[in-house]
């Protein structure tokens, strides 16, 4: 398909056709991404009313579908209100530094064997340092907005970041061994084999898998880790001060930042866009043209089924369990991830040495 | 041994995950949200909505300025001043309640001799502009004209009771 | 001019006036800002060099760790700016010959002489498939074993001696938690249902 916008394009310039295939593919991946966001509010406040015994909005077109697009209008003509003596260019500027690297983590994510805007090698690394950078908008938020609470929330959850980043990079350090490699595409090769669901990172690495995706709420500053927000205490933390667009750009990149732990988590542990039904149905059934085996065999619909299964987690741990209490946000953090991750880090490394069961 | 078998089942979540079953249930429960505007609430015939002064069959507006509603208002949102009429009777000339103060109590009602002041069951009004929801004796008046039926139903009702 | 040249041109530019910034803004907030971005320009020109092992690293350690606990610090203090200021002819002269002597060792490290292509050429692109983290990781742990190790046990070493000299233990407190006992509390651990007689009213 590109090649024939590609040549479709050929009276251009070579760099300016590479630019627009760029920009193509980039709003290819963030127009759904928006969407998604905006569907996930709504699919927030459906579960969680569901989980309550109310049913949730239902007033703004069938089932409240249209809910999303009122709330998004209603922010766009809402007014920004600055605080009193806050630096503008940061108050402005911080959530813009929410939304940025949780969009460039976006980059690198595989959706398919092609499907991806840059294959790099590195591409642990990069979302690992790209989802660290999302703490200074938040941070910066709570600075500039001049406000106590404010300061309590970027504080707070600086710390729980820094913390989180830590038994998060272990996880994916355990990932990095057992596919001996930093690419998403390839760690999601490695997963492929005869027997299917046996074959995914998910049973070799269990408590890993616990650790990072428990570790990943905690980074998106989710219930029940929103000490961040907190607003029965800190009446809604680093952005109690934002009105309008600004407050919603930070939902927009604490939703994408939701979607994409939860894309990891698939990718990583539960084979990504492999099919669950490989070494249970004949492989006649899988490959193909037909129908059937493409909604049978590997593709992207599978990692798109798995990453909503984790996104609903999400939504169920929040109507679920109370908010922490700081301290024992920490406890956690230091106390119990990082000690669980680095004796299972050394578990992976011997059974790959030792070539144990079917993973390697 | 306790500790052991304790740190082990802090670490298989157990009680995280008997908090998400229980969740997990409700989430297929029957939704027990009333659909507001289409769909009511039951309502008692004691319900304390906005307020009405009634009169009497003949027409006779009932109030006789006793002012025990203006001193038992917790809220202090009544107002009442009065004069002698032509035919001797004691009536009110003002008789207003700022319902910005009222706090519903039905106190007014339960104090008035007479079954003048009374509370009824409507509640769905809205003020648009600053004084809309200061009522005047004409307004109650005209409020307890047009729900006099209902008022004298529900206020029959609950006689047995009472 | 190609467009990596422009590409270089344009974060060596963001990384001199963030740096120079650092040093001259007077709010210790905004210098710790730009210090954050000129990190993180640095982190693109190190890509450019084909190391981004290196340079995601540096986003990941410093950017998103090092600088996020400075900025705290940095926030959190209340610094008197006018007291910090005092004394400032005093201290010029012994300020002079530091930077001077800096500035001179730094000519000598990596003055004019010793850049150009002559004596660094430009690194030879590598191929496909060429993984910078693989040759890092064989590189520091066959060659570059001990120092790495004894980078390591340094590491250590300052952990345990931070730890050792913030971490005070308050006797005096009463209430010290201990979530991991508290949540293994039980109904009859701390609830005892005794049985008494009622009491009677003829006595």
């Amino acid at each position: 398909m590109i090649e024939t916008i590609e040549s479709a394009l050929s009276f251009l310039p070579l760099g300016l056709v590479a630019l627009i295939i760029i920009v193509g593919k980039i709003l290819v991946l963030v127009l759904p991404l928006m969407g998604a966001v905006a569907y996930l509010t709504l699919a927030e406040r459906k579960v969680i009313g569901y989980m309550q015994v109310r049913i949730g909005p239902n007033r703004v077109g069938p089932f409240g579908l249209l809910q999303p697009i009122a709330d998004a209008v209603k922010l766009m003509f809402k007014e920004t209100i600055f605080p009193a003596n806050a630096n503008k260019f940061l108050f402005i500027s911080a959530p813009v530094l929410t939304l940025a690297p949780s969009l460039a983590a976006w980059a690198v994510v595989p959706f398919d064997d092609v499907l991806v805007i840059s294959n790099i090698d590195a591409t642990l690394l990069y979302i690992l340092a790209m989802t660290s950078l999302g703490v200074y908008g938040i941070i910066i938020a709570g600075w500039a907005s001049n406000s106590k609470y404010a300061f309590l929330g970027a504080l707070r959850s600086a710390a729980q970041i820094v913390s989180y980043e830590i038994a998060m990079g272990f996880a994916l350090v355990g990932v990095l061994l057992a596919a001996s490699s930093l690419n998403l595409g390839e760690i999601v090769d490695a997963q492929r084999g005869d027997y299917g669901v046996v074959n995914w990172f998910l049973i070799p690495l269990f408590p890993l898998f616990m650790v990072y995706f428990i570790s990943g709420v905690a980074e998106t500053n989710r219930a029940p880790f929103d000490v961040a927000e907190g607003e029965s205490e800190i009446v809604g933390g680093f952005h109690v001060e934002y009105s309008s667009m600004t407050f919603s750009v930070f939902f927009l990149a604490e939703y994408a930042n939701m979607i994409l732990i939860a894309l990891l988590t698939s990718i990583m542990f539960l084979g990504g866009w492999l099919s669950p039904l490989n070494g249970i149905l004949p492989a006649s059934f899988l490959q193909g043209e037909g129908m059937l085996a493409m909604l049978l065999g590997d593709g992207i619909h599978w990692l798109l089924a798995k990453t909503s299964f984790f996104l609903f987690l999400f939504l169920w741990f929040r109507a679920t369990f109370p908010r922490y209490r700081y301290d024992q946000i920490m406890r956690l953090g230091w106390k119990v991830f990082i000690p669980i991750t680095i004796v299972w880090l050394l578990v992976v490394a011997a059974c790959v040495v030792g070539k144990v069961g079917p993973w390697w | 041994m306790s500790m052991v078998t304790n740190y082990f089942k802090s670490l298989i979540l157990a009680e995280l995950f008997r908090g998400l079953w229980l969740t997990g249930k409700y989430f297929f429960r029957k939704k027990i949200t009333v659909q507001y505007p289409e769909e009511k609430t039951p309502m008692s015939p004691r319900f304390r909505g906005l307020h009405a002064l009634r009169r009497y069959p003949n027409g006779e507006e009932r109030c006789i300025a006793c002012k025990l509603c203006e001193a038992v208002c917790p809220a202090l949102a009544i107002t009442i001043d009065l004069e002698e009429r032509d035919d001797g009777t004691r009536r009110t000339t003002r008789y207003d309640i700022d319902l910005t103060k009222c706090i519903f109590c039905g106190y007014c009602e339960e104090s008035c001799p007479v079954d003048a002041i009374v509370e009824t069951r409507h509640f769905e009004y809205h003020g648009e502009e600053k004084g809309d929801l200061y009522m005047t004796k004409e307004k109650l008046m005209a409020v307890g004209d047009k729900m006099e039926k209902e008022i004298a139903a529900d206020r029959a009702s609950d006689a047995k009771y009472r | 001019m190609s467009i990596e040249q422009i590409i270089f041109y344009v974060f060596a530019t963001i990384l001199v006036v963030c740096a120079t910034l650092v040093v001259t803004l007077r709010n210790p907030v905004f210098c710790a800002l730009a210090l954050v971005l000129a990190f993180f320009t640095s982190a693109g020109i190190w890509i450019f060099l084909e190391a981004e092992f290196l340079a995601l690293t540096l986003i990941l350690v410093y950017v998103g760790a090092v600088m996020v606990l400075f900025l705290f610090v940095v926030m959190m203090l209340d610094i008197n700016l006018t007291v910090l200021r005092e004394g400032f002819t005093r201290y010029l002269p012994l300020g002079l010959v530091v930077s001077i002597v800096l500035i001179a060792e730094l000519v000598m490290v990596v003055g004019p002489g010793q850049l150009g292509l002559e004596s660094m050429p430009v690194p030879i692109p590598h191929p496909e498939g060429y993984s910078n983290t693989k040759e890092i990781g064989s590189v520091l742990y066959t060659e570059f074993l001990y120092p790495f190790e004894i980078a390591a046990v340094i590491l250590v070493v300052a952990i345990v001696a931070a730890i050792s000299l913030t971490l005070r233990r308050r006797s005096n407190t009463k209430v010290f938690m201990k979530p991991e006992e508290q949540v293994v509390v039980r109904r009859k651990d701390r609830v005892r249902l005794v049985k008494m007689s009622s009491e009677s009213n003829n006595d």
